[in-house]
């Protein structure tokens, strides 16, 4: 059962990643991200990760994906990449240096045993059944507690940043009617 | 990759190559690709590689920190979707396009 799961969501995952790098339309590559994001949120489930794979449901699945769909059809770039674009030379380099890469990796996959070192330092992973959201919340509080608080300046300079790149491009276009508003200053003035 | 061949058990090293996989698609995905829009997919599959190699660990180890550093990884990449969905908005505006090749003001 195990085996089945893994292999159908595996193919599940490496279909959805071809599709994404193949797909001329750019809402057909996010619908094949959307379903190697749900693949790899059962694969979390069957490793005792439930909160990992609701986590990615929600983040990943809705959120991520939604903001490319919305900027896809928002720029109106839904319409697909000219095929005389590709540079065969630049593509054939792009599959070699990806087959030396895969190589490296799986060579240290296979030539370490990772996998036989120090167990439990930050805590067990708690009952596979009942979930172990309390045993995460536990460690993200405690031991990466000062993490925790670096991702929230994190995600504050984020939202200022991508304020600033929206608001400052569109102030630039229309950039003549505010230096006309500006020179009339009674017409805002509360007195 | 002896241990691939008899699948009645699915051990970690199985997770591994599956995620080393998708880290290869995204990486080669993100050299062949023009469109700045799929290039960003293809940084969420890396990511999400990174993310199974991460979970697989804490299963291996019995140890909860591979999960929660998968909390970081996420925060990190909704972070750079919503700057480089910016970018790529800032550029499409000056541009009309969001093909990587026309931004090559650099390139003299």
């Amino acid at each position: 059962m195990e085996a089945v799961v893994f292999f159908v969501c595996g193919a599940a995952v490496i279909i959805g990643a071809l599709g994404v790098i193949a797909g001329r339309n750019p809402v057909h590559s996010a619908l094949f991200l959307l379903l190697t994001l749900v693949s790899i949120a059962v694969l979390y489930l069957q490793q005792h990760a439930a909160l990992v794979a609701a986590v990615q449901i929600v983040v990943y699945a809705s959120a991520i994906v939604v903001l490319f769909l919305f900027v896809i059809t928002l720029l109106g770039v839904d319409k697909g990449e000219a095929p005389d674009d590709a540079h065969p030379v630049q593509q054939v380099a792009a599959v070699v240096l990806g087959v030396l890469v895969l190589t490296g990796i799986l060579v240290l996959v296979h030539g370490n045993r990772w996998v036989t070192g120090a167990h439990s330092t930050r805590g067990a992973l708690g009952a596979a059944d009942s979930g172990n959201v309390e045993t995460l919340a536990k460690s993200l509080f405690t031991d990466f507690v000062w993490a925790f608080e670096m991702t929230a300046v994190l995600l504050v300079i984020a939202v200022v940043g991508s304020v600033v790149l929206a608001r400052r491009s569109g102030h630039r276009a229309d950039a003549p009617s505010a230096e006309a508003h500006a020179t009339e200053p009674g017409e805002r003035s509360p007195a | 990759m002896s241990a691939l061949a008899y699948p009645d058990h699915i051990t970690a090293t199985y997770y591994l190559v599956l995620a080393a996989i998708l880290f290869t698609i995204g990486a080669v995905g993100l050299l062949v690709r023009k469109n700045t829009l799929v290039m960003f997919m293809c940084i969420e599959l890396m990511l999400n590689a990174a993310n199974l190699t991460f979970v697989s660990f804490a299963n291996a180890l019995n140890d909860i920190s591979g999960q929660v550093i998968v909390f970081f990884t996420l925060v990190v990449a909704a972070a750079e979707v919503a700057v480089g969905l910016a970018i790529i908005v800032a550029i499409f505006r000056r541009r009309q396009s969001v093909n990587a090749d026309d931004v090559d003001l650099l390139k003299g």
